[in-house]
């Protein structure tokens, strides 16, 4: 009472903004301290695992002052600590070392293949979110019915099949048996040089520029393997879906709406619907990033030239600069969508904004 | 009291059942066998997760009796007379492959190396998470925020191409697949383990048996630790498909188990040439897979209904 109002509400402003940058500071330290982990661990897997990473560039053959020379150049003869952190320098400005199967910088190989496992997982995740929401809602709304169980059976087998097996069953039957798509790769042959990409997503440069030849022959290579990773995102998106529904269907707000005589549909759609919406949100930026990596499974299978076929590549033929260069991507993407959603999650719901 | 007592010995003998779901349980046993009975009905009202139940007990026999139900040798095939044979063909149920060997007996045997992947993955996993999400939970503070921390890390990062990563350094083979998937797996358990250490730290059982003298260690050993394993055991169930898959896939990779081992993703990679004209030699292994890993996953559901009313998802 004896505090003048003026300065309650100057301190109240005061403590938000306190409030505001400590979570700031928060969200920070969070982001530094994962992104450091992922290249401590990536550091300990490519330079502390190996007997000998030199002996791994040159073979066993080399003479004894090529070792000690490379030895140099390649920092190993520093202590642990310095090599730690040229590591975690050369890496935030996007150098993770040369190929040694491709000869070029990891990170141009990579500028060119990531368009492509980006192209894949957007579209697949597009086409889960499409299905699985519907789908999920269907099986919240007739809980118990014929179709819940169906929706239910597609989610469990999608949790249950290995993505490379069903990736060739398909194969077999929508190329193989039925010619209904492309084969595996992402663009026709005749348009390869004749098509000229601007972004690396095929589907949007040739829609942009008009080629409606090129966007056909480019869908018709995408569909399968996109629908393929839709699946799985659809199996984990109507699962989320219909739990989240089935929580909002229980609530009282629910039954006000019916005893006001809203129609059935407004209640579902507009009202149920709406309030999973956030926590739906998340699922699907999640299921986005684990389209990211199932996609590596997928792209070898589907001959895709994008970061996973390149990972996959690299492994067989032992580059790990680059094997090492992709999963730092992969998980800095993956970082990445999930700091995002988190952050999309706090200003969506107002409950979890600070007061 | 003396009423009750009464009333219970003048009323007809108890069956089994009664003595099972008894509200005052005269010992320790029958506390626990009518804790595990009532579970157990639960359980298996749920008939999904008993037929989960029936493929991983199926699982378990076929692991040990391969030897005896495989009708040819796994690895040693009949190059000359029955390469690539189709299903039902000379006493070849699923067909051969491209060495000529007879493809179940391969799936019979591969049971042994998936169960080697999932016990030892399980083992290596749940009692490290386990044990950091203890002491993290019961500690608090500092010792709470590097270790969460380091687990939110391991949390971030993308399973299979973390485990890809590894197996590239240490080397393809299973032990280096299963100490792969094990290093990316334990994450999720510290998590759980964490919280549920953090429902009972503050209980009245702790603080008495702190009253009594026990050092932090041995009440996060005997007193913590117990807390949380029915917990743990629904989500390592739940998470067993997820390491079939994984595993599986860095066999695809030729990552995993190497040839001549009769691993199911590896046969997969091999029957990957012959798809077209020979669809059985990557389709049957696949459907092993599928089944097995829906097994679990059925199981795992029903576990956690079964433990855990609350969480059930409705």
């Amino acid at each position: 009472m004896t505090i003048p109002e003026t300065t309650q509400l100057a301190g109240r402003k005061r403590a938000r903004a306190n409030n505001w940058a400590k979570s700031v500071l928060r969200f920070l330290v969070i982001i530094i301290t994962t992104y450091l982990g992922l290249l401590a661990v990536t550091f300990f897997i490519g330079r502390v695992i190996p007997i000998d990473p030199v002996l791994a560039v040159l073979g066993d053959r080399a003479p004894a002052h090529v070792v000690e020379r490379t030895r140099e150049l390649m920092g190993f003869n520093k202590p642990l600590y310095i090599q730690f952190f040229i590591y975690v320098r050369d890496a935030l400005t996007g150098n993770f070392g040369t190929s040694v199967l491709t000869t070029n910088p990891v990170m141009t190989d990579i500028r060119r293949v990531f368009p492509a496992t980006l192209e894949l997982a957007t579209f697949g995740t597009i086409i889960g979110s499409l299905f699985g929401v519907p789908l999920g809602v269907l099986a919240a709304v007739k809980r118990g019915s014929i179709a819940d169980q169906i929706v239910r059976v597609v989610g469990l087998v999608g949790y249950s099949v290995p993505i490379f097996w069903l990736a060739l069953l398909s194969l077999l039957l929508f190329y193989a048996k039925l010619r209904w798509v492309a084969y595996p790769g992402r663009i026709d042959i005749v348009y390869e040089y004749s098509f000229t990409p601007v972004t690396g997503l095929y589907l949007l440069d040739s829609f942009w520029q008009g080629q409606w030849d090129v966007f056909r022959d480019v869908f018709r290579h995408i569909i399968l393997p996109a629908g393929l990773l839709g699946y799985f995102s659809l199996a984990y998106i109507s699962r989320m879906t219909r739990s989240f529904m089935l929580n909002e269907l229980g609530q009282e707000y629910i039954v006000a709406a019916r005893a006001k005589g809203l129609s059935e549909t407004r209640i579902i759609w507009g009202h149920a619907l709406r309030n999973a919406a956030v926590p739906l949100v998340t699922v699907i930026a999640l299921s986005y990033a684990g389209l990211l990596e199932g996609s590596v499974l997928a792209e070898t299978v589907f001959a895709w030239p994008g970061l996973g076929l390149y990972i996959t590549n690299s492994l067989q033929n032992a580059d790990m600069n680059a094997v090492l260069g992709g999963t730092i991507v992969i998980g800095s993407v993956f970082i990445a969508i999930n700091i995002l959603s988190d952050l999309l999650y706090r200003t969506l719901d107002p409950r979890t904004r600070a007061r | 009291m003396n009423e009750i007592r009464q009333a219970t010995s003048q009323s007809a003998p108890m069956t089994h059942r009664q003595w099972l779901m008894s509200d005052r349980p005269q010992s320790r046993l029958q506390a626990r066998l009518g804790r595990a009975y009532m579970t157990w009905q639960r359980f298996s009202a749920n008939r999904l997760a008993v037929a989960g139940l029936c493929i991983i007990l199926l699982l378990i026999l076929i692991a040990i009796f391969a030897d005896v139900l495989a009708p040819h040798s796994p690895v040693i095939g009949n190059l000359g007379g029955a390469r690539l044979l189709p299903p039902g063909s000379g006493g070849y149920l699923l067909g051969t492959d491209d060495q000529g060997r007879d493809i179940l007996s391969r799936l019979l045997h591969g049971s042994r190396l998936t169960l080697l992947v999932i016990v030892l993955v399980a083992i290596i996993a749940a009692p490290i998470g386990l044990l950091v999400g203890a002491i993290s939970g019961y500690a608090g503070g500092w010792v709470d925020a590097v270790l969460m921390r380091m687990t939110d890390i391991f949390l971030a990062f993308p399973k299979l191409v973390l485990a890809l990563a590894f197996v590239a350094a240490m080397g393809p083979g299973i032990e280096n697949a299963i100490l792969a998937i094990a290093i990316t797996s334990w994450p999720p358990y510290a998590r759980i383990a964490r919280a549920e250490t953090l429902s009972v730290r503050n209980s009245d059982y702790i603080a008495a048996v702190r009253l009594m003298g026990a050092s932090p260690f041995r009440i996060v050993l005997r007193h913590v630790m117990p807390m949380c394993v029915s917990s743990l055991i629904v989500r390592v169930t739940l998470d067993m498909a997820g390491i079939i898959l994984t595993a599986a896939g860095l066999g695809f990779l030729g990552l995993g188990a190497q040839p001549p081992l009769p691993e199911w993703g590896a046969m997969i990679a091999s029957g990957r040439r012959f798809i077209l004209d020979q669809w059985w030699v990557a389709t049957m292994p696949g459907i092993a897979i599928l089944i097995v890993s829906l097994g679990f996953n059925l199981l795992g559901d029903g576990l956690r209904d079964a433990l855990d009313p609350r969480e059930s998802g409705q």
